[in-house]
C-alpha cells in the first residue's frame, strides 16, 4: 500500500507517494531530483548517502521514507544555493577531494560537527567523520581543511 | 539495490495500539525504531516481515529518568542521546564511554540502545555495559507486563528472550553502589563503524566489588562470575590481574571468524581486561582517564 507523505527538503514541501520499501535515498534521488546523496554500500557503512534529518546526520539508505514523513531533510544542495559556501570554499582551496563521491557527507558530517562545536580539536574532527569514508585521500587534506576553517591550522 | 521484498508498515500512537498490531501478525511483525539494523536486513533479505511497526509515533519512550539510585533508558533512545545526556555524563558515565564507540555518529544518531540489544549480535556494545549494571528489560506484551533480567535477556547469537506479540519498554537498573569506577574497553579494526572484535566492560564499587562483561568471545555478550569471585576484594595488583586472566578462558569461548582469529581474542582479551580493571579503579578513587577515552 502506498502512503502519501509529506518531505520537507532543503526548504520545499514536497508530497510524495511512496511505497513503505522505497528508503528516504531512494526517493530524495530518483523522485525529487536530488543527487548528491550517493548510493554507496546501502549497509550504513559507507556514510556516502548521508543527509541531515532534523539537524542530524543520518544514512538515508538506512530511513524509510515512509519514516521520514513530516520531517525536514538537508541535503548539500540546500548549503551551496548561492555558489559553495565558505567550508565548501575552503574544501575547494585546499583541494580536499578528489573523486567527490564522499564529498556530500563529509560536507554535511562536519557541518553538523560546527553547529554545536565551532571550535572543534583535531580528534573531535576526525571522529565526526570517522563514519565516512574517503577511498581518494587519505583524509589529510580533509581534516586539514576543517582545521583551517576553525582557524586552528599549524601551515 | 532496492528492498525486494514487500511489507506494510504502520505507526501505532500508543503503546495498546503498538501491542494490537503486534498481537494481530505475530512472527509476521517486526518492531522498527532507529532502523539502522532492520532496515539492512530488509535490504539483504534477511527478515520479510508481513508489516513493519513503527515505534516512534509513541509518546513517552525516548525518556532518560533517574529516581533515587534508578535509571531508566526508554525504548527510542539513541546513542547520541545519551552522549547529550548530562544524568549519564554525570551519574552513569561508563554508559557514555560506550555509546562514543558505537559506529559512527549518523549512526548513533539514529541507533537505540534497546535495538542493539534487540538485535542481539555477539559483539554488541550495549550487551556488557548493561550485564554488569545488571539491567531489567521492561517488556510488554498481550498479557500485560513482565521483567526480564539481562542475564537472562540473551539466549543465543541474534536472539533474546523477546517473545512474539511483544515490545520492549524500557531498561531499568538501578546504581545500588554510588561510588564506582567503571570501563568499557572495544577492539575494532578501525574508527568509525565496526563491530567490536572483544569488548570488555568493568564495574567496581568503594568495597572492590567487581562485576565484568565480556562482548563478541561467545554466542552472546557474557558476565564473567567466577573471575569477579576470584578477585573480590582486592585492589589491581599484578598477583590479582595474573588471577583475572587466568579466569578468561573459564568465562570465554571465542571463535575464529572474518574479524579476528581466536588467538587474537584471548590475547587482546588478556590486554583489555587489565586496562578495563585498572581503569576502573582509578575511576573510583577519582582519578584515571576521563570517560570516553579509547584504553587501546
Amino acid at each position: 500500500m502506498k502512503h502519501s507523505i509529506t518531505l520537507n527538503v532543503n526548504g520545499e514541501e514536497w508530497d510524495v507517494d511512496v511505497a513503505p520499501n522505497e528508503t528516504l535515498l531512494e526517493v530524495l534521488r530518483e523522485r525529487i531530483g536530488i543527487k548528491s546523496p550517493k548510493v554507496g554500500c546501502e549497509t550504513g557503512d559507507c556514510g556516502a548517502c548521508t543527509v541531515i534529518l532534523d539537524g542530524k546526520t543520518v544514512r538515508s539508505c538506512l530511513v524509510l521514507a515512509v519514516e521520514a514523513d513530516g520531517h525536514g531533510v538537508l541535503t548539500v544542495e540546500a548549503l551551496s544555493k548561492d555558489g559553495p559556501n565558505e567550508l565548501q570554499q575552503m574544501f575547494i582551496d585546499r583541494n580536499s577531494f578528489q573523486c567527490g563521491f564522499c564529498a556530500p557527507g563529509i560536507v554535511l558530517a562536519v557541518s553538523e560537527l560546527l553547529a554545536t562545536n565551532p571550535s572543534p580539536t583535531e580528534d573531535e574532527v576526525k571522529e565526526a567523520i570517522a563514519g565516512n569514508l574517503c577511498r581518494c585521500t587519505g583524509y589529510t587534506p580533509i581534516v586539514e581543511a576543517v582545521m583551517e576553517f576553525v582557524g586552528k591550522d599549524e601551515a | 539495490m532496492p528492498i525486494a521484498h514487500e511489507f506494510d508498515y504502520v505507526k501505532p500512537a500508543s503503546l495498546d495500539e503498538a501491542i494490537a498490531v503486534l498481537a494481530e501478525h505475530g512472527e509476521g511483525a517486526r518492531v522498527l525504531a532507529g532502523g539502522t539494523d532492520v532496515v539492512a536486513l530488509l535490504r539483504n533479505g534477511a527478515i520479510a516481515p508481513e508489516v513493519v511497526v513503527d515505534v516512534k509515533g509513541i509518546e513517552g519512550l525516548a525518556d532518560i529518568q533517574s529516581a533515587g539510585d534508578r535509571l531508566f533508558i526508554g525504548p527510542l533512545v539513541t546513542f547520541s542521546d545519551l552522549i547529550e545526556s548530562e544524568l549519564i555524563r554525570k551519574r552513569f558515565p561508563l554508559f557514555y564511554e560506550m555509546a562514543v564507540k558505537v559506529a559512527s555518529k549518523g549512526i548513533r544518531n539514529r541507533a537505540t540502545i534497546v535495538g542493539n540489544i534487540c538485535s542481539a549480535v555477539p559483539s554488541c556494545d550495549a550487551g556488557p555495559v548493561l550485564l554488569v549494571y545488571e539491567a531489567r528489560v521492561l517488556i510488554l506484551g498481550p498479557g500485560g507486563e513482565r521483567t526480564v533480567h539481562i542475564d537472562e535477556w540473551f539466549t543465543g547469537p541474534k536472539k533474546t528472550d523477546l517473545q512474539s506479540g511483544e515490545l520492549v519498554v524500557g531498561l531499568e537498573m538501578s546504581s545500588s553502589v554510588q561510588v564506582c569506577g567503571g570501563s568499557y574497553v572495544k577492539l575494532g579494526r578501525y574508527r568509525g563503524e565496526d563491530l567490536a572484535q572483544v569488548s570488555v566492560a568493568v564495574l567496581v564499587s568503594s568495597d572492590y566489588e567487581y562485576h565484568v562483561a565480556f562482548g563478541a568471545v561467545g554466542p552472546t555478550p557474557v558476565r564473567a562470575r567466577k573471575l569477579e569471585a576470584a578477585i573480590k576484594g582486592d585492589k589491581p595488583t599484578d598477583e590479582m590481574l595474573e588471577v583475572a586472566r587466568k579466569f578468561i578462558v573459564r568465562e570465554t569461548s571465542p571463535i575464529t571468524d572474518i574479524r579476528a582469529t581466536v588467538e587474537y581474542r584471548v590475547h587482546m582479551l588478556e590486554v583489555m581486561l587489565e586496562r578495563g580493571i585498572r581503569a576502573a579503579v582509578a575511576r573510583l578513587n577519582g582519578g584515571g582517564p576521563e570517560y570516553g577515552t579509547r584504553h587501546i
